[in-house]
């Protein structure tokens, strides 16, 4: 079987952002990118699979603009082997929508044929938890979201999911779309050997336009703004002191 | 203009909270059909027309939408588009599940976690765990979005809607439930409590977290916990607080051993009063806090407990 994983470039998860002073969004130039903490438990789940002997090959996808090549290599380096960039953006602040992801994934799934696409849960930038369901509802494949345990039982896939109440575990037909949350595994680092070999390693560079789909946002982003500051507040000496201000405060 | 409002419905119970905040943000838009779909719906679809500003309520009873399973609900939330031009629900996991979907099916957008309506085409919804917020117009004819519930007040009751039995969608067929795992617990909802208490790692176990429990036990609170609080094992995973958890406004809420890391905060910077206890006085948690106490959470909370 084969295993894709999407993985996306975002801004490090420790950057601390900041929205730019005219509105239009997020500045993102000179800032630490990273490959999306989520993609990292995919890829690493894509990689025990492997190990286990229950995958053959893992192939990483990445759409975006070019310097989402580095986001692939370091999926290289922890043990993918194949990667595909399709480049989709010229512009560092130019993102593209789940809804377009997913359209191009779905060709890509058409062409590689996998059995099992995982991909992260969530992009921590935008945070929209989209673009795997909507892949597989294009393809019109089974999905199991927010994956904290699964396991690859014949041609099902058995899934435990973190859910509002707790968990819930369903079992899913193959081929099938995974995607991962925080608890499912703890990923590795790349080794310095692995890094220099993932080098190496094959890497096709495509565009949105070898897909035909149209990347053209739904959404207008009108503005972008800093969310309203707390007052600032005050510090307590002890319990009886805290007690005392949230008696005043009305809050017990 | 009408909307299409997604309840939450689970083992056949409507979640009155989540769904009537969901209602209050789609007034705006238009009227409000209720879809109560499960494989029991009719007592949630009876609680949901009495919420107040819903028009209509749908109930599909069906055994293929006992587990809010993506690919039926989706499907038969597709099948009734047509008539919406707004299909939403209450951005709960269940939700984030299949609205997706659904938008897929539809050839549109989703609007994930939508905090603010500007109109029929302009939503607001926070970017980077909260850092940002970002004013976004849709040109899709159909919006399908979640609201976060957090930034809306939940509709009151006084509403008697028509109740109208409809069929369930194409079920594929795809994935089956196998099983739930819910802890029964007498305390108030997550999401819904006035007053929450939280522990983080500096908890340091799960026997610790009695005391975290007793404050929140004293106080009528529900129990919170950070992510590191969570993958250490001193709680379960829907306790989780943050950018990847539940978000939480409540009146008053206590962190306790919690650094105050931003995906942290991404789930309760909104809560109207924030009590901060940590040993650290430079952790960060105390910049958003209106009250910080730098203590051992080990004396301070049991201390608490017993002065409140
Ligand atoms: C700086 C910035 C500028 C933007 N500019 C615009 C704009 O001009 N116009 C506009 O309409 N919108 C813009 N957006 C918004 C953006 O188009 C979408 O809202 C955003 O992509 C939301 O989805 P997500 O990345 O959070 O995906 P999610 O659905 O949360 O991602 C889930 C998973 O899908 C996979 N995935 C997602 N994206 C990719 C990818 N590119 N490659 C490979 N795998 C992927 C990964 O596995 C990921 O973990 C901008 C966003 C940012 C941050
Ligand atoms: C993609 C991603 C998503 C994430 N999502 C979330 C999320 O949804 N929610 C979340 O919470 N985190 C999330 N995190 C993790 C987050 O970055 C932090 O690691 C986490 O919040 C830290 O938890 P903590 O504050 O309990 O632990 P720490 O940062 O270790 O802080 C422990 C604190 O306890 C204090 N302390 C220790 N002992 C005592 C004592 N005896 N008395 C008083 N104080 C004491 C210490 O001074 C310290 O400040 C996410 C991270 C990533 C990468």
């Amino acid at each position: 079987m084969k295993v894709l994983v999407p993985v996306k470039r975002v801004i490090d998860y420790n950057v601390k952002v900041r929205v730019k002073a005219d509105g239009s969004g997020v500045d993102l130039a000179n800032v630490k990118m990273s490959m999306n903490p989520f993609d990292e438990i995919a890829v690493e789940e894509a990689i025990r699979l492997k190990e286990a002997g229950k995958a053959e090959e893992i192939v990483v996808v990445s759409i975006g603009v070019k310097q989402a090549q580095e986001t692939l290599r370091t999926a290289l380096a922890m043990g993918a082997d194949r990667a595909i960039l399709v480049v989709a953006a010229d512009d560092v602040h130019t993102d593209i929508e789940p809804l377009a992801v997913a359209k191009i994934l779905a060709k890509v799934v058409e062409e590689e044929q996998p059995g099992l696409v995982l991909a992260g849960k969530q992009a921590i930038d935008n945070d929209m938890n989209a673009t795997g369901q909507m892949l597989s509802a294009i393809l019109g494949w089974s999905q199991a979201t927010f994956a904290s345990e699964m396991g690859i039982d014949g041609d099902s896939a058995v899934v435990t999911r973190e859910v509002d109440g707790g968990l819930q575990t369903i079992k899913v037909k193959m081929p099938a779309i995974v995607t991962v949350d925080l608890r499912l595994n703890e990923p590795r680092y790349a080794s310095l050997p692995n890094i220099m070999k993932a080098k190496k390693k094959p890497l096709d560079e495509k565009t949105a336009d070898d897909y035909g789909v149209d990347v053209t946002p739904r959404l207008e982003i009108v503005k972008t703004s800093e969310p309203a500051a707390r007052a600032a507040g005050i510090m307590v000496g002890s319990v009886d002191e805290l007690v005392a201000k949230l008696k005043e405060a009305g809050a017990v | 203009m009408a909307v299409l409002l997604l309840a939450e419905v689970t083992n056949g119970e409507l979640a009155i909270d989540a769904t009537a905040k969901a209602v209050t943000a789609a007034k705006a838009l238009g009227d409000v059909t209720v879809l109560c779909a499960g494989a029991s719906a009719a007592a949630a679809g009876d609680a949901a027309a009495m919420i107040d500003g819903v028009a209509k309520v749908l109930v599909a009873e069906d055994a293929s939408l006992g587990h809010r399973l993506a690919e039926p609900t989706a499907a038969l939330i597709a099948s009734l588009a047509g008539d919406y031009e707004h299909i939403v629900a209450p951005a709960t996991t269940d939700a984030k599940n299949v609205m997706p979907r659904v938008a897929a099916l539809l050839d549109v957008m989703v609007l994930s976690d939508v905090s603010g309506v500007v109109d029929g085409n302009t939503f607001e919804r926070p970017i980077y765990a909260g850092n940002a917020i970002q004013t976004v117009k849709s040109s899709d004819v159909k919006k399908v979005i979640t609201f976060r519930t957090s930034t809306f007040d939940a509709a009151g009751e006084g509403g008697s809607a028509s109740v109208e039995s409809i069929g369930a969608g194409d079920d594929p067929g795809l994935s089956e439930w196998v099983e739930d795992k819910v802890a029964a617990s007498d305390r108030p909802e997550l999401t819904s409590a006035g007053v929450v208490v939280s522990g983080g790692r500096g908890v340091g176990s799960e026997e610790n977290f009695a005391l975290i429990e007793k404050l929140a036990d004293k106080l009528g609170a529900a129990v919170g916990a950070s992510r590191a609080a969570v993958d250490s094992g001193f709680a379960p995973n829907d306790w989780q607080v943050g950018q990847t958890g539940k978000v939480v406004a409540p009146d008053l809420y206590i962190a306790a051993g919690i650094s105050g890391a931003i995906q942290h905060l991404a789930g309760m910077k909104d809560s109207k009063i924030i009590v901060a206890i940590n040993k650290d006085e430079e952790a960060p948690i105390f910049q958003v806090a209106d009250f910080g106490l730098v203590a051992d959470l080990f004396q301070a909370v049991p201390e608490l407990t017993e002065k409140l």
